[in-house]
């Protein structure tokens, strides 16, 4: 078993991240989106690439610093806590860890250098209904002459209605065929329609009418599209993890931090037994998820063909300990919680998408008992 | 060592000849349970010769106390390479070859407060199963709030005097040392007159008395002092400063409270522990709360784990190791219920198939209650971790 503890390098990144993140991200920037209507701060992003961590997983030859996944799972933490919109999970980590599967084809290594220079981003066009489910796409791309021909609809494709690029997931023959596509979001036959989505973020729904795609656009080979979508969905899963562990410290940070200020019947309600050990229960369960979390991206880093149970633990406990952290986080703070003025309800609502995305608790308990043998 | 630390892979490789060569098959089995763990001690029945050959062997190379200084018994083992122990004992399925208070809890205490005269005295025989200790903390009055111990000693010259009597504690009767919360100074202020005393059961004013529990077991004792003479070099630390030691030590206690859950199916995931036991066959309820045990227990243990390499690494967890406890035993209780449930009524007759199944399952309602109550675990970490007003 890895070493659970950080080393100097990452306490290092940690540090630096939150200093960055917390004079050029607090909360009130993503309101200021939330009220001006946009998914994401391009003139972040592009700081964000200047730091490196658009080429946290792209290897060094393409221009990256590839620092592993638990530098990456540590970099969407701290974007967790003060709720940073940005399209670094679809493209930093798992655009770049798909193209890096096949980085000796050079349609991919041109994309990694541009992902880690903060030029292009990716959305994955998996879902095409409403639970996360790639073994049974239904989408079909049709053999025509040389090359294939894309029909049909795809849902919930985070960061989307932005991306630059698209990783899309269809069927190419029965059962488990299927292929990933990388083409660019304007290419003829695509319509992007936004999706309105709680969370304020970039979703959309997308409609593939006859989209030509060639042999170049395949990422890795045909019918073998897990070969290089697995890793990049264990990726995406443990940064999102990382992200709602995040979110949780910071939704108890405010109620913590709320229970030590807020009066009733004359006393600081931190002084509430009942509070104190429901407070203290909530951060039990957020320590013992960031277990999982480092554990996750320990085993990508180092055994990554045996990192799918570790990773579906993280998305599991990671989804229920972000709805724990909310709904205690919007109940400890009365009415407050409720409005729009006060934070706590984009945690909620952040927390909620999080949970969905990339197979929510059941999903990946599923994927446990499965693995278990049960 | 008897071991080639040249890198990771040569230990590895040696590890697991050795175990080849000398773990017996009667303990590849991973039971955990009352009867198949060794306690050692004086008056240890040995399940069988092999149970007893595998704690000899072990005790011979350190490798009961693997991180223990080498000169005090131990293995000498980094955190990292006893990881690697424990991981190669699991893949044969090998039990623990020896597990005691003197190894959990007063073996960390003495290496952090002990002379070094006091550690060669007293832990190689707990190395080798020789001395079994138990704990003297609890009072009638002082259960939850410990510090209130009122068990004293006094002070005459070369020895303290000790009257008084202990409850809740675990395997009295069966012990040959105890270790010891003591006031000896009843003046000063309640946690700072306490002292930390060590000595013999047999050696004259002790009494103990076990008492029947609803598992119909008697796994704890009441223990009474009565002029009992305890000379002054069995002292660790300094007198009335015994509060520190005791504190050091319930951090441990709590971690190996926590970690002490898979007596059944070690190892083993409990969901497929519950399908294999019913030929596959389990309802929706039952397994959704197997797939959420699963998860939870899996969780907890990768924590314990963090928590010992942070430790190791020199930051300790202090107060937050509350969580531990408050964790591991809740979810102790939560996975004895669903052995229950799977058991169906099966597991309702006390010597029925299931065997110690309804015994171990009453025994786990004292998980949230022994060490400190899981409310008085929330309330260490809501007042010290948290910083919420007392």
């Amino acid at each position: 078993m890895a070493n659970l503890t950080l080393t100097e390098d990452e306490t290092m990144l940690v540090d630096s991240a939150r200093g960055f993140l917390d004079s050029a991200s607090p909360v009130e920037k993503f309101r200021e989106l939330r009220d001006a209507g946009k998914a994401y701060n391009p003139e972040i992003w592009k700081q964000m690439a200047d730091l490196g961590w658009t080429g946290v997983l792209v290897p060094e030859d393409q221009g990256g610093i590839d620092m592993g996944h638990t530098a990456a799972n540590l970099l969407a933490t701290e974007m967790g806590k003060t709720l940073v919109s940005s399209p670094f999970i679809s493209t930093a980590v798992m655009a770049a860890t798909a193209l890096r599967q096949v980085s000796d084809n050079p349609r991919a290594a041109e994309a990694l250098n541009q992902i880690a220079a903060g030029e292009i981003t990716y959305g994955l066009a998996i879902d095409e209904g409403p639970k996360h489910s790639p073994d049974c796409t239904m989408m079909e791309a049709k053999k025509v002459g040389n090359g294939f021909e894309l029909s049909g609809d795809k849902t919930f494709v985070v960061d989307g209605a932005n991306a630059d690029r698209l990783l899309v997931l269809a069927r190419t023959g029965d059962g488990d065929a299927l292929t990933l596509f990388d083409i660019p979001a304007d290419r003829a036959g695509i319509t992007r329609t936004t999706q309105n989505m709680i969370d304020a973020r970039d979703s959309a729904a997308i409609n593939f009418d006859k989209v030509e795609a060639t042999g170049e656009d395949i990422i890795g080979s045909v019918d073998n599209a897990m070969d290089v979508l697995k890793p990049a969905l264990n990726a995406g899963a443990a940064a999102l993890s990382a992200e709602m562990i995040g979110l949780s410290s910071g939704a108890f940070g405010m109620t913590v931090g709320y229970l030590q200020e807020r009066k009733q019947f004359g006393i600081v309600i931190g002084q509430f037994q009942a509070l104190q050990h429901r407070a203290a229960h909530l951060w039990s369960e957020i320590e013992v998820t960031a277990s999982t979390i480092l554990n996750a991206g320990r085993m990508l880093d180092e055994d990554p063909e045996n990192a799918e149970l570790a990773v579906s633990l993280a998305k599991a406990r990671a989804s229920q300990t972000a709805k724990l952290a909310v709904v205690e986080g919007v109940q400890m703070h009365g009415g407050i919680g409720m409005t729009d003025a006060f934070d706590m309800g984009f945690f909620m609502k952040r927390a909620r998408v999080a949970q969905e995305w990339l197979g929510d608790y059941g999903y990946h308990a599923e994927k446990i008992a499965t693995a278990k043998g049960y | 060592m008897p071991f080639d630390t040249t890198s990771m892979d040569t230990f590895r490789a040696d590890i697991r000849t050795w175990l080849a060569e000398n773990c017996p098959d009667g303990v590849r089995d991973g039971d955990m349970t009352q009867d198949a763990i060794c306690w050692g001690g004086k008056n240890f029945k040995f399940e069988s010769d092999d149970q007893k050959q595998w704690m000899e062997v072990c005790a011979a190379n350190g490798l009961t106390c693997p991180t223990w200084p080498v000169e005090y018994g131990g293995g000498g083992f980094t955190r990292d390479q006893e990881k690697v122990w424990l991981e190669e004992l699991e893949a044969i399925d090998a039990r623990m070859p020896l597990l005691s208070f003197g190894i959990w809890m007063l073996g960390p205490a003495l290496l952090h407060f002990g002379s070094h005269e006091q550690k060669l005295h007293y832990l190689p025989p707990i190395c080798r199963g020789e001395i079994r200790w138990c704990q003297g903390y609890s009072e009638p009055g002082a259960g939850s709030d410990l510090a209130n111990v009122q068990s004293k000693g006094e002070d005459k010259g070369d020895h303290w005097l000790v009257n008084g009597q202990k409850v809740w504690t675990s395997y009295a009767d069966k012990a040959d040392w105890i270790f010891a919360l003591i006031r000896t100074d009843s003046d000063a202020p309640k946690h700072k007159g306490i002292s930390f005393l060590l000595f013999d059961m047999h050696g004259g004013g002790v009494t103990t008395r076990p008492i029947k529990l609803i598992s119909g077991a008697s796994p704890f004792c009441e223990t009474f002092f009565d002029d009992v003479k305890v000379p002054k070099d069995q002292i660790v630390g300094e007198e009335n400063k015994g509060w520190d030691v005791a504190k050091y030590l319930l951090t441990h206690e709590r971690e190996m409270i926590s970690g002490s859950g898979s007596s059944r199916g070690a190892g083993r995931s409990l969901g497929k522990v519950l399908s294999d036991a019913n030929n596959g066959a389990m309802d929706a309820t039952l397994r959704a709360e197997a797939m959420a045990v699963d998860i939870e227990e899996m969780a907890v243990e990768l924590t314990i784990e963090r928590y010992k390499d942070q430790a190791a690494g020199g930051q300790g967890v202090g107060d937050a190791s509350a969580m531990l406890k408050y964790a591991g035993t809740e979810l102790n209780k939560r996975k004895h219920e669903l052995f229950m449930s799977a058991g169906g009524s099966t597991a309702l007759e006390w010597d029925g198939a299931t065997g110690s199944l309804p015994a171990d399952w009453l025994r786990t309602k004292a998980n949230s209650i022994e060490g400190g109550t899981s409310e008085v675990m929330l309330s260490i970490l809501s007042k010290r971790v948290l910083g919420l007003p007392g």
